[in-house]
């Protein structure tokens, strides 16, 4: 469905750096990019966008081309119809949450969807609301509300929970997740949390100056890196409770509370809210299938 | 004594201000987001009337507009404006020596504005006239105000433009910094410190809204 293949000069962290991409992202795909800061994703969004004009390349979207440097062909990103979530939201101030919505919708649309979307994400309370008085997490639930409102084919996000804390950020997941198939998206995101790629992207794309280091399956793209058999999971400390001579850590690991008994000495330099990572060593775990 | 100075004054600051205005959006707004190589040469003009002394640009106006010579002299006989000694001469003086009291607000509140906010108004479909009318200008408020206020503050003293261009024809070009200076060459304190006092009180007042409104104090008091 969508087919590109760019080349940018950028000014990486360390000096000029030339983006070169060849990719092709099928319809429905949730597709991750992924790699360190300076690799160039913010800029594959805004040229997929039409924000930002590559140098060199075509981009074809359901066989309309986008652009074609070549040919001199670059469609402004008014008439390509994609969803954009900012890294910081870029909620207009000036506006209500429902103002903001409304303004999203294009001309011919009902604004029956937009109560849709309010419900799917149960931002219906907040509508007359400014953004300034929003928390970062119900900011966050309003800027994806207002790229879905413009019914994009494709919607791009620009790690858009990576200032939320974990249990937040797990919700909005889900709501993402929710959405994507609800509205048979087509999915770009960015993200560093490999917890939060395993269970959203269907496909990885890592990157590093500007080239395409590793792409598959989250699985394939992150072998060696935390499936190496072992148990190991990132969580955050909820509780510490002292049972007579050990102590039991409540951890909150993706959505759910695990107990672990620890020693005085491991407990020593853990707060609430910490996070941490529960592994395990020497054993062997059972794996059962559920219902 | 005669309030035609001070009305002349008035009328003068409120036209300026009105045409600066629509004038310096599309100025200030290309000057923001340009990265043209011109940018800092139209900058330079724009910012000059802060540093040149008035009289020079009065001087040059005069020059410039004088029936006396052959762009004066198409302006006269074919536009049919006369712009010395007149008041849409006076208009156009202030114009240029105002200008940077309306652009440079207006031009660092929108550069102040997150690119984002313009980004995600573009892939919402919005036009750049509808991001700017939309989004922007409701965003930056607070500079608008101070580039209303400030231009209409500064064409109320303006004196050395005013002199050289317009002279002191009484009902036309004599506003209010001219009349006191001509009251107190001919020796009548009183009436000079009328006009004096009026536009003491008038810019004290101007300037404290801007403070207090920009400040949010207004809405404070409100609550």
């Amino acid at each position: 469905m969508m087919q590109i293949r760019i080349q940018k000069n950028l000014e990486g962290p360390s000096g000029p750096m030339l983006l070169d991409l060849d990719l092709n992202i099928e319809k429905g795909q949730f597709l991750t990019l992924y790699g360190p800061s300076g690799a160039g994703k913010t800029s594959t969004l805004q040229m997929i966008s039409g924000l930002m004009r590559p140098d060199h390349g075509t981009i074809y979207f359901d066989g309309q081309p986008w652009v074609d440097i070549s040919k001199n062909i670059h469609i402004k990103p008014q008439l390509r119809k994609v969803g954009y979530v900012f890294q910081d939201y870029a909620l207009f101030p000036n506006m209500t949450v429902k103002q903001n919505l409304v303004f999203a919708l294009s001309k011919n649309s009902s604004s029956k969807s937009i109560m849709d979307i309010m419900d799917i994400m149960e931002i219906g309370n907040l509508q007359s609301r400014k953004p300034d008085t929003l928390s970062g997490g119900q900011r966050q639930r309003v800027a994806i509300a207002r790229a879905l409102v413009q019914q994009p084919q494709l919607l791009l996000l620009d790690e858009p929970f990576a200032a939320l804390d974990l249990k937040i950020r797990l919700r909005l997941q889900d709501y993402l997740g929710e959405v994507h198939r609800t509205y048979g998206l087509t999915t770009i995101l960015i993200s560093h949390d490999i917890g939060e790629i395993h269970k959203l992207s269907n496909r990885v794309v890592s990157l590093e100056q500007g080239k395409i280091a590793k792409q598959g399956t989250p699985s394939e793209v992150f072998v060696g890196h935390n499936l190496s058999g072992k148990f190991k999971f990132k969580g955050e400390v909820l509780h510490i409770e002292k049972n007579e001579v050990v102590y039991i850590v409540s951890v909150l690991i993706h959505n759910e509370v695990v107990k672990v008994i620890a020693q005085g000495s491991e407990i020593e330099n853990l707060e609430i809210g910490d996070a941490v990572m529960v592994a395990s060593k020497a054993f062997n775990p059972i794996i059962y299938k559920i219902q | 004594m005669s309030w035609e100075p001070l009305i002349l004054t008035f009328k003068l600051a409120l036209v300026t201000t009105l045409i600066l205005f629509v004038v310096s959006l599309p100025l200030a707004h290309w000057l923001a987001y340009s990265k043209s190589r011109i940018k800092p040469v139209i900058e330079t003009l724009v910012s000059m009337p802060l540093v040149l002394p008035p009289t020079v640009l009065g001087f040059y106006f005069l020059i410039a507009f004088s029936p006396n010579n052959s762009f004066g002299e198409w302006l006269q006989e074919v536009v049919g404006v006369q712009l010395v000694f007149s008041f849409p001469g006076l208009v156009l003086a202030s114009l240029i020596y105002s200008l940077p009291f309306m652009v440079h607000p207006i031009q660092s509140g929108l550069a102040g504005v997150p690119g984002s906010l313009r980004d995600a108004a573009f892939v919402m479909g919005k036009s750049r006239f509808q991001t700017l009318i939309k989004v922007l200008l409701p965003t930056i408020k607070p500079s608008l105000l101070t580039g209303l206020v400030l231009s209409f503050a500064h064409t109320v003293g303006e004196f050395g433009v005013v002199l050289m261009i317009g002279g002191n024809i009484p009902g036309k070009t004599k506003v209010a910094s001219i009349a006191i200076y001509d009251e107190v060459e001919a020796l009548n304190y009183g009436t000079a410190n009328f006009y004096s006092l009026i536009l003491f009180g008038c810019t004290f007042f101007i300037l404290l809204m801007v403070y207090l409104i920009n400040g949010g104090y207004l809405k404070k008091l409100g609550r």
